[in-house]
């Protein structure tokens, strides 16, 4: 991201994660969140995916409609959610994980 | 006693079939959209020639002056398999279903003045015809085209064009509440109203055309590019307020699929355009070709539409169609 000359280093950044069930439609979210976030690992587990992000996690609207090839409500995340750690922060477009007080 | 919970994490020993695999470039798991899609046509031991055309086989890709090194290289950005498509247009369908039950509840146009029914029986009508027309178009480019990328979605095409046909038989139906005088009257329109006579040859040409894939430019790129916009948004936008916007609901469906298929057909059309110079010149030619003719077709079928405004109409929406053609990297 674009502040990255304030960012510090990875481990000091409290981490983030999202677990999802393994399915046709959270595979899409998946390549989604990796392709936007580049910080964050995959974990396969059975049935499960977990991934882990210092600091901040963002799930994009557009970025999973393309893998999609459809319309995606960010509502929808919540079909194949297992588990999650960090606030929230929810829009139309976004889905954001992250501790504490947003910049 | 104490009972451990223990787990075990058993990896499959494959993520998908080979052919995909091979395809991705890794054993990674795959979209139901590209296992349903990639190399699903068959390509090698072919025993017997078709008995109507010996010289090539049953697929061929000799079948298109479009060359393509790999015709799975065409993507639905819609992602669509037999599955996905059929829940989409059920879901579709329920929809609209609502939209004709309330229209005919009320009676929204069964009551309509003489002029209002005049104008939909003689324009909105006859594109029941058309729309078989695109049928026949669509199921050419399934037989006859390459690759289950394309050939899939074409038959999607094709069905979809049967169901908008649907459509406005039911709006045929619901003008005079069930007489099908005006499906008869908008039947004799398309053989024989001077209006329809230029989008019937240009539609009649396109059925002894050869080459699929100038089928397939000329009868989704352009020929609905100009007439979708013309007769849905423009025509519908006009004359709808005298339906009580009885029009704009049912109607509805075929603005949102063309807005829907618009995508596949730019998509399809520009991967082509991109492939190779010579491609892309001969797409030129098809799309430049088939629109002027296209728009000599519809001059006076936006005259009998939208009157004196018409013309200037039908430069609106060629403009718009230029724009989208540029968009997809051609410039005819």
């Amino acid at each position: 991201m674009s502040t990255t000359t304030t960012t510090p280093a990875a481990a000091s950044r409290t981490p983030v994660f999202i677990a999802l069930q393994t399915n046709d439609i959270s595979r899409s979210i998946v390549e989604a969140i990796v392709a936007d976030n580049p910080e964050a690992t995959v974990a396969e587990f059975p049935a499960m995916i977990k991934i882990d992000a210092p600091g901040r996690l963002v799930i994009r609207r557009a970025s999973v409609e393309e893998r999609l090839g459809r319309r995606w409500d960010v509502q929808e995340l919540h079909l194949s959610l297992i588990s999650l750690a960090g606030g929230i922060d929810e829009t139309d477009d976004e889905f954001t994980l992250q501790w504490g007080a947003r910049a | 006693m104490q009972v451990d919970i223990k787990t075990t994490n058993i990896q499959p020993i494959r993520q998908t079939f080979s052919h995909i695999a091979r395809r991705l470039g890794a054993d990674k798991a795959a979209s139901r959209y590209q296992e349903a899609t990639l190399d699903m046509q068959p390509t090698t031991n072919w025993h017997y020639r078709p008995l109507w055309e010996p010289e090539l086989h049953v697929f061929d890709v000799r079948r298109t002056n479009i060359v393509m090194a790999d015709w799975y290289a065409f993507k639905d950005p819609r992602h669509f398999y037999y599955g996905v498509y059929t829940m989409a247009r059920a879901k579709q369908q329920e929809g609209v279903d609502k939209q004709f039950e309330f229209a005919e509840k009320r009676n929204l146009l069964g009551a309509l003045d003489e002029a209002t029914r005049e104008s939909l029986t003689q324009l909105l009508i006859p594109l029941r015809h058309y729309e078989w027309g695109s049928n026949m178009n669509n199921t050419y480019c399934c037989a006859y085209g390459y690759g289950t990328a394309v050939t899939q979605a074409c038959n999607f095409a094709a069905m979809d064009r049967l169901g908008i046909a649907q459509y406005l038989s039911r709006i045929g139906l619901l003008l005079d509440g069930n007489q099908a005088g005006a499906l008869d009257a908008g039947k004799a329109a398309w053989l024989s109203h001077p209006a329809w006579q230029g989008v019937r040859r240009v539609m009649e040409n396109l059925f002894v055309t050869k080459d699929w894939f100038e089928v397939f430019v000329a009868q989704n790129l352009v020929f609905d590019g100009l007439l979708y916009p013309l007769v849905y948004r423009h025509y519908v936008d006009q004359v709808s307020p005298r339906t009580g916007n009885a029009l704009a609901l049912l109607t509805e469906f075929m603005n949102d699929w063309y807005a829907e298929t618009s995508r596949w057909v730019d998509a399809t059309v520009k991967t082509a355009a991109e492939e190779s110079p010579a491609n892309a010149e001969r797409l030129t030619e098809w799309v430049r070709s088939s629109r002027d003719e296209v728009l000599r077709a519809l001059e006076p079928l936006a005259a009998l539409a939208l009157g004196a405004s018409g013309s200037a109409t039908l430069a609106a929406v060629r403009a718009e169609f230029d724009t989208r053609v540029g968009r997809i990297g051609l410039k005819p």
